[in-house]
Order: structure tokens, then sequence, then C-alpha cells
């Protein structure tokens, strides 16, 4: 007789709505082991998974989760990582609902099995347990790797090369690693702990970090390759966006990547114990649809904001945001303002964001990117007050490595052109992934970028074969 | 962390600090800057380069909030937290140029390295260094080392010249032929040095300091109005052309977080003087 499946997820318990707007905690709980292993056993150990197809890293899921379901977890947490050096960081963040959730079998009648509360409970566990297995390293091959940003691609091409025996070393232009781990997704949705710890398993395989050196700038990548033998670039995408329309450089008026920067990196929700201040506004609106823009509009909350909106051009449909993001948003009282675009800042007389004014959308023909291209409704203006404004609508690759590396061919965005299959730059012996490459895309695919670039730069190191 | 090998008031508020490096000097340029944080709470600042070497970097301060009063208790031995760069685009080159260099509080530091390189690349370079009052000045003799002449202007004129930057660059204009005038100091010295070269129409370059967090193009705090564009201080900048300067704009940005600095110095010396 075929087992009978549970239809729905097993649910997660959370910090309920009230509480949590006003501290700085992880929302979610994860899993107890007996919730994580009766949602395993939802999943029905596809002789032909679909899942594994669906994550750019490539994870064994059935495979690590029916050790979940059988109890080992350090099973499940070894099989993890045999694809995947940051499960407990891409268990929270990942767009799961997007990739490997979204071809689970069980969609066609059920929720999908939760791939991502189960990979977050595994990660969880091991730290849980307090000791983390640090692999034998390869005898070393005199091969020299320097790694340029200690984001998510960072990381993952630092832990496979360091693995296959090469000498790494990761150059972070802050003063914390983790790129966009730290200074840009929230303590409520990432601790940095767990950053940190990731980072710390790397140095412990044998990883040199250099903090405060800022490529292109404190070296250029000519500069780097005399005395390294590859370079990899994951610099992520390092500059905001505006909307260029007026009053943009009003006060109170940020991107989001000062914004987060000032409230994650800097520790700005504690000033002022910590130095670096933070507009606290009562009336915030944050402009965009994406992780990011829920990042800031909930930041804004907790920074002790009265209303704070979301201000974006398409529909509900249309929001790139991770559902769980925007149901977290809903749940914490955040307004959402579709349809709706700013086409105006006004300022007080001591140039200080008072008001701003919006235009009512509506969707039209689908677009280049196949969503409903929204089009402004003549006559809808209106004005509304606010005291904050953060813009979220995207950002592109920070310039400083093309600007100093002339043969780096760029495109359009300022992106760094790479090869799909292999990383591979205009440059010999550079490779790039990641934001740097895509724009503003996911952590998982700067990920999955990352394993492909190490696939790649092990063949070079040991042939020598551009 | 970075060893201060020395930290020392110069004037009354403006310090000088040295601090252990031997990533920065390579790719120095005239006209960069670092980002400091004095400790692990502290906040990233910008500071102008004004002399490097193989093992270090100097900068010249003006004490004025936290940041600054905890760079200002440093004494030899003691660490900070943060130190990255070179950042920012370098001063432009020129050569065989008659070059009028302004410089006043903390800006007159700045000078050193921007004089040094006009002056090695051929230029004629007239030096004003400006303030309130003779123990005001400083580095006259560092500074005169590169320059072909220089004036000292304090507004009480217990030295030099009498009044204000403005009164005497007109009349140096006037009698004089003039390429560039290249300007470092507080924003009301570069504003005010810029609009008294504007009838003359001569070209005028301001070192800016807008507030900034990476000072890597990331977070974009320190955009500056510059020709109706908005460009980022830490990589556009800081030095632009001082007529195409949004003054307004640049000034009221640079007023964003008075509130809490006051706040946030008088926390810090609750807790340091109990």
């Amino acid at each position: 007789m075929a087992k009978k499946i549970q239809p729905t997820k097993i649910p997660m318990r959370e910090q309920p709505a009230k509480e949590r707007i006003r501290n700085y905690a992880e929302v979610p709980y994860g899993y107890s082991e007996k919730e994580a292993m009766q949602e395993a056993s939802r999943c029905l150990q596809c002789k032909r998974p679909t899942c594994i197809q669906g994550c750019p890293v490539e994870i064994d899921i059935p495979g690590f989760i029916d050790f979940i379901a059988k109890g080992d977890f350090q099973a499940a947490i070894d099989r993890l990582k045999e694809k995947n050096i940051l499960p407990a960081v891409c268990g929270r963040v990942c767009p799961q609902e997007d990739q490997c959730e979204k071809v689970c079998v069980l969609t066609k009648k059920y929720e999908p099995v939760a791939i991502g509360r189960l990979e977050r409970f595994a990660a969880d566990w091991e730290r849980a347990q307090g000791s983390m297995s640090v692999p034998k390293i390869p005898s070393q091959t005199g091969k020299k790797v320097a790694i340029i940003g200690s984001g998510p691609g960072g990381l993952t091409v630092a832990g496979d090369l360091i693995k296959l025996g090469h000498a790494v070393t990761m150059f972070e232009a802050l003063h914390e690693p983790g790129g966009v781990l730290v200074y840009g997704i929230p303590e409520f949705r990432l601790p940095k702990a767990i950053v940190y710890r990731e980072v710390d398993y790397l140095i412990e395989c044998g990883v040199k970090l250099v903090l405060d050196f800022v490529v292109g700038k404190t070296a250029t990548i000519d500069q780097l390759l005399e005395s390294y033998d590859v370079v990899y670039i994951g610099t992520g995408a390092g500059l905001p966006w505006f909307m260029n329309i007026p009053g943009e450089n009003l006060n109170g008026v940020y991107s989001a990547n000062e914004y987060l920067t000032r409230a994650n990196l800097m520790k700005a929700y504690l000033f002022p114990e910590y130095d670096t201040p933070i507009v606290r506004g009562k009336s915030v609106a944050v402009i965009g649809g994406g992780n990011v823009a829920m990042d800031c509009a909930r930041t804004a909350l907790r920074l002790g904001a009265e209303q704070v909106h979301i201000v974006y051009r398409r529909s509900h449909k249309e929001m790139p945001a991770r559902l769980e993001e925007i149901h977290h948003a809903e749940g914490e009282g955040i307004i959402f303002d579709i349809l709706t675009l700013p086409i105006k800042y006004i300022g007080d007389k001591k140039s200080w964001v008072k008001e701003m004014e919006c235009i009512k959308m509506e969707l039209g023909e689908p677009d280049a990117s196949g969503r409903r291209r929204p089009v402004p409704i003549d006559g809808s203006n209106f004005v509304t007050p606010v005291d904050t404004v953060v813009c979220a609508i995207g950002q592109s690759p920070n310039p400083l490595i093309p600007q100093t590396t002339p043969d780096l061919k760029v495109g359009k965005w300022g992106n760094i052109e790479a090869d799909p299959e292999t990383g591979k730059t205009s440059k010999p012996r550079c490779w790039a992934g990641g934001d740097v490459v895509r724009g503003g895309a996911t952590v998982i695919l700067a990920m999955g970028d990352g394993r492909v670039a190490a696939r790649s730069m092990h063949e070079y190191l040991m042939t020598g074969k551009w | 962390m970075y060893k201060v090998i020395e930290r020392k008031q110069i004037v009354p508020n403006i310090h000088l600090l040295v601090v252990e490096t031997e990533h920065i000097h390579k790719n120095a340029h005239a006209g960069e800057f670092v980002v400091v944080r004095a400790d692990e709470k502290g906040e990233r600042i910008p500071l102008n380069l004004v002399d490097w070497d193989e093992r270090s970097v100097s900068m010249v301060f003006m004490e004025v909030g936290t940041s600054t009063s905890k760079l200002a208790a440093l004494k030899p031995g003691d660490e900070i937290a943060t130190l990255a760069g070179p950042l920012g685009k370098p001063t432009e080159k020129s050569e065989g140029k008659k070059i009028v260099c302004i410089g006043g509080c903390y800006g007159i530091g700045a000078l050193n390295p921007v004089l040094r390189m006009f002056k090695a690349n051929k230029n004629h370079v007239t030096t004003i260094i400006e303030a309130r009052s003779d123990f005001l000045l400083y580095w006259r003799e560092r500074l005169k080392e590169h320059s072909d002449e220089l004036y000292e202007i304090t507004r009480d004129g217990t030295r030099g010249v009498r009044g204000h930057i403005n009164d005497f660059l007109v009349e140096h204009l006037k009698k004089s032929k003039v390429d560039l005038v290249y300007v470092q100091g507080c924003t009301y010295l570069t504003y005010l040095a810029s609009e008294t070269t504007r009838p003359f129409g001569i070209k005028t370059i301001v070192g800016l300091n807008p507030i900034m967090v990476d000072a890597t193009g990331m977070c974009g705090v320190c955009r500056v109005t510059i020709n109706g564009e908005t460009k980022f201080g830490c990589v556009d900048g800081p030095e632009f052309d001082g007529h195409q300067v949004d003054w307004d704009n640049l000034l009221s940005r640079r007023k964003i977080y008075i509130r809490e600095e006051v706040y946030s110095l008088s926390f810090y010396e609750c807790e340091r003087y109990g």
C-alpha cells in the first residue's frame, strides 16, 4: 500500500510578529529533530529526482533527506556538505520555491517537501553539536589562488580549491568577511554568527583571509597576477541604482545598500553604543519588490518606524522576493502599495524629504522579462507624507576592478563577461561569477558560479591549459 | 588591526596620525584617501592621505566628533580596527602650468602630496594656506619645499596677510596668470574659493568631503550633484570641478546626522570620562 502523505509542509515555528518587529533576533526557530524527521518522511525518494536539477549546486537532495528521515543527522550534513559549503546560509536565503521545491514531484498534488527547512535543520544540528569536522586537505600543489570578495561565491571557490590542495588567499574590501551575507542580509533573517562560523571553517581548512584590501585600488588584478597563478573575481553587485527622479539627493533618501550596510555591518541599530548612526524614520517608504526591499522594510520597522510601505510598480504576482519574505513582511504589518511608482521627492526647508509624489500604474503587455509591463495611469498622481525613503530597485556591478583592468571585457551594464560553462573571463588566468557577472541575482547562483569556476580553475592549475 | 606609529596634535584640534601598513604605499597617489575605523564599534571615515612610505601612511584630521575624538586619543603602539586604501581618484596631473593651491584646516596637510606631485611635473606652484590665527597654521616649511612661493593668510592678521581667502585670491588672480586653482579644506573654504575664481573663468579643482561608509562605491551616501548629475564622492571623486558642484546639496547632506553626532559625542565622553 502506498504510504499516506501529509499534504502540507510541517510548519516552522517562529517568533510572533508583535514581538519580533521590536527585536533583531532570527524570525523562524527552525525544526526540532522530531519535526525534521516528520517532514523528511514526506519525501518520496524518487528514482529520478527532479529536485537535484533544480539546485544550482546539485545537492543530493533525496540522499540527505533520507538520512534525516532515519535520524542520522551527521550523515545528512556530510552529504549536504559534499556539494554545498554553506548549508546553514542556503537553507535560510535560497529561493527554494523557484528552484528545488518548485520541481518537487509532490507539487503535482500537494505542497513540496520543505527542502530548505530541512537543509537548515541539518546545518543547525551540526552547529549545535559544537564540533565541526575539518576535512583532510590533500598535499599541497604549490599553486596560488587569489579570490576577490568573500561573499557566497568567493567562499565556495575557496572551499573547493583549498580541498584540492591549492594555496588560497581571499581578499575582502570591508572589515568583515561574508560580503552581502554580512552587509546586506539582516541579522533577523541570517544571524551573522552562522556566516562567521562558515568563514572560520574555511580558515581552519587553511584559507588565508585578508581584510581591508580593495582590489582595483590597493592592488590591481595585474599586480595580483604577479604573485598568484589564478584569480577569481566575485565582487558582487556593489553599485546602487537610483531612479534619477527629482529630490533623490534629499536628506532621508537612502540606497538599500547604505541603509542595510549601516544597520547590519555597522550595527547602527545599536547606536549610540556603536558609532554609526541611521535615520530612525516614523514613516518609511521602501521602493522595490525584491528580497532587498523586504529586508529594508522589516529593518525600518525594527528601527522603530510606525508605518512602513513597500512601493512597487507592478502587482503582487510579479514581486521578485521570496514568498516567505513577503509573508513575513505582511505578517509584520508592512503596507504594500502595489502598481505605484514614485516620480518625485519633495523636501522641507532644511532639505529633508517630507513628501513623495507617486503615480498609479496598470499592467500592459509582457516585456522582455516576460512580466507584464507597468504603464502609468494619466492623472492618477498623488502625494503622500514620508520622512525616510529607501531605494531598493537593484544594483549593478562595482566598477573598481573593470576600471583598473583594461583588458577585462565588460558588458553594457558594467558586468564582467564570463563564460557560463567555465566562468572564464576575457583575461587569461581570471575567472568571475556571481552578481559581478549577472547583476543582482541570488546567493545560490553565486555559489553555483563559484562551483563551476573552481572546477575550471583546478583544471587550468593542473594542466596549464587556458 | 593596524598599529599606530605616531599620533600628535600639530596645532589645536588638528592631529597627525601615522599608521603601520605595507599595502597602501604601492598604489598611492596624490589626492587619494583612506578609510579608517578607530575601534570595533567605530564608524568608517575617510581621511586624506598626506604622506606614505613602505611601512606606513600618514593622515591629518580635525578632532570634531566621536570618531575623530577616538583617533585623537590614540598613542603610539595602540591599534586601529580598519585601514583601507588608497581610495578615490588621484588628482589629475598637469605639466608646465601655473597652479595656485589653497589649503585650510586639515586641508593644509592634504596639500602635501598634491604640491609634491605638481612640482615634480614642472608646474609653477603658488601655495596659499589660511587659518583664523597664526597658532593654527602648520607645515609652512614642509609645504614651501614643494612650492615656488607660499603665502599665509590669517583672519586676525597675526601672520601673513590679514583677511579671507577670497580677498587675497581676487588680488592675486588680477595680477598673475593662473591656469588652475586647487583647493583642500572644509566645505566653506572650497565653496568660497570656487565662487571667487568663477568670474575669472579659471578651472578650480576642489577636494570634497561628503559622508562615506564603505567608500568603495557600494552604498552611495557620498553622492554629490555635479553639473546637475549625481556622482559618488568615493569613486568618481573626491575631487571635482568647483564650478559644477551643487554646494547647497553638499552642505545639507553633510548635516544629515548632526543630531546623532552630537548625541554620540556626549555618549562617548560620558563613557570615557565618567
